[in-house]
């Protein structure tokens, strides 16, 4: 007997091995995707009942074969039942020797069906659905609670994005060398995407969305392991690992978030910071600067102050001129100007915040007003915080950060 | 982003609309249904009962008191929601538009429970 969550923990690692099999196999990278998942559910009731085969991809790959071979000929149907019974046999009798032979393959082929699962052509929801089903192993029923959409919803997106890679004329290949880091650029921001959507969910009630940072950095370290020289990729886990690692203060037991300045620092995971920083060292130290390991510099300058007083800001405002001279951005922006109210006094901050006002990105967003609030609280402008926080909060379609937002404001009142 | 499209019609106008215009704006509105869910933009629609059969329920004297009908004098009254999940505001406003013949259309965003520390 083998318990659930070490069977799921063994498929998602298998999936992308199993996929690149199938596809090098029979091409077809949609019906693959296809058989893979049906391969990936039976394994999920019978592997914990009857025990893990022997040679767990073999059998991944031979059943999903069928299922490919099923669908090719459209007698499902009548091969499902005897796939039954199939399936219920002992692994050694199933798996035709050479199933495994593929097996050095393997590194390469999750690399490849990262960029093919980030396509270009893919819209970024589309991009993320895909890559966590297809890389990441995940059931269409996981991937549809994590985004808390129906499941008929999110297999109709999965569905769609294959057909828009299949007319795209994707292969299942590398990019070519002069498309790579613009392709691999994508990847890493479908992976911080997917971090996002679950750090931003770890203080609500929604916990299968929550598991998406855990998903995430695992994509990234696996990343790191094929790709060990990119500083970008590095710098990628490492600013996951630093973010991730404040979690566990970021909001309180009712779900109330608490802002960086105000967390208990000792409840910070110190193992995942030390990590991250020895990453970020390493790749500052010898790769091309680039706009993750900036990020996750500037995150790891946070988390080594033992209090929030102790925070370098020098240090994080230079981060920022950089990070906004390499990748320039409303949101650099916006984190610049705390950066630089930190460093030179509010009012440069404030003046700063004034340039983002002009920009439609930007303009009248609840995070600029939030901002806004903040650095007038620090310059001692009451009334016109207040006012900034109440705006700040009318905007947000987030219920947590309105309600620290009306929180903020109404401890400014008269 | 998830949205609700709440669509408000006055009963009056749609009863006299003849029965070609009529079929024709409940064609539009099947083949939208079709393309979202196609996209994956599909959540949910409600289509709501004739406002003759709502009750409003408001407190009066501290009691909660039961009237017959829609809440409010407007001829308008809400017919249909939908809900959906789409990448932008333009999106949801630009399905919204398709659905505007003899209608009046709003659009809302959904709170969400994630939510950033500041």
């Amino acid at each position: 007997m083998s318990g659930a969550g070490e069977v799921e923990g063994l498929l998602r690692e298998l999936a992308p091995q199993v996929l690149g099999v199938l596809v090098r196999r029979y091409g077809q990278f949609d019906l693959c995707e296809d058989a893979v998942q049906e391969a990936l559910l039976a394994a999920a009731v019978q592997w914990p009942a009857d025990g893990v085969p022997e040679r767990p991809r073999g059998w991944l790959v031979t059943v999903a074969s069928r299922r490919m071979t099923d669908q090719v000929r459209g007698e499902s149907a009548r091969r499902r039942r005897e796939e039954a019974v199939a399936a219920a046999s002992p692994a050694d009798e199933l798996v035709a020797p050479g199933a495994d032979a593929d097996l050095p393959a393997a590194a390469d082929d999750t690399l490849t069906l990262l960029f093919l699962c980030c396509h270009p052509a893919l819209s970024p929801p589309s991009q993320v659905a895909l890559t966590l089903r297809a890389v990441g192993g995940l059931t269409t029923a996981q991937v549809a609670r994590a985004f808390l959409v129906p499941e008929a919803t999110m297999a109709q997106r999965i569905s769609r994005a294959k057909q828009t890679i299949k007319a795209a004329g994707a292969r299942f290949a590398m990019p070519p060398p002069t498309e790579r880091a613009e392709r691999l650029r994508v990847v890493l921001q479908v992976l911080y995407l997917i971090f996002n959507e679950g750090y931003t969910a770890s203080s609500g009630p929604d916990l299968q969305r929550a598991h998406l940072t855990t998903e995430a950095i695992r994509l990234a370290r696996e990343l790191h392991r094929l790709l060990p020289g990119d500083g970008e990729v590095a710098g990628l886990l490492a600013l996951l690992l630093l973010t991730d690692a404040r979690r566990p203060a970021r909001s309180r037991p009712d779900g109330s978030l608490v802002p960086l300045a105000e967390q208990d620092r000792s409840r910070w995971d110190a193992a995942a910071i030390a990590e991250g920083v020895a990453l970020i060292t390493s790749a500052l130290a010898r790769a091309p600067i680039g706009p993750y390991q900036l990020q996750a510099a500037i995150a790891a300058v946070h988390d080594e102050a033992a209090r929030a007083d102790d925070t370098d800001w020098r240090q994080i405002l230079v981060l920022y001129e950089l990070l906004a001279q390499v990748a320039p951005s409303p949101v650099v922006t916006l984190n610049h100007a705390v950066a630089l109210a930190m460093v030179r006094g509010p009012q440069a901050g404030l003046e700063l915040l004034a340039t983002l006002d002009s920009d439609g990105r930007m303009a009248g967003t609840h995070r600029l007003e939030a901002v806004r609030a903040h650095l007038l609280e620090l310059a001692g402008d009451t009334a016109a915080a207040r006012e900034r926080y109440r705006a700040a909060a009318r905007r947000t379609t987030s219920l947590p950060e309105q309600r620290y937002l009306e929180g903020r404001a109404a401890r400014l009142e008269p | 982003m998830k949205y609700v499209v709440l669509i408000y019609s006055n009963p009056a106008t749609w009863r006299a609309l003849p029965a070609e215009e009529a079929d024709r704006v409940i064609t539009v509105h099947n083949d939208l249904i079709d393309e979202l869910t196609a996209s994956g933009e599909f959540l949910s629609i409600y289509r709501l009962a004739d406002a003759t059969n709502a009750r409003t329920v408001a407190l009066r004297d501290g009691v909660p008191a039961v009237t017959d009908g829609p809440f409010g004098e407007s001829k308008e009254v809400l017919a249909s929601l939908w809900e959906i999940d789409v990448e932008t505001m333009e999106r949801a406003v630009e399905i919204a538009s398709a659905l505007t013949p003899h209608a009046t259309v709003e659009v809302r965003a959904l709170m969400d429970a994630a939510g950033m520390e500041m």
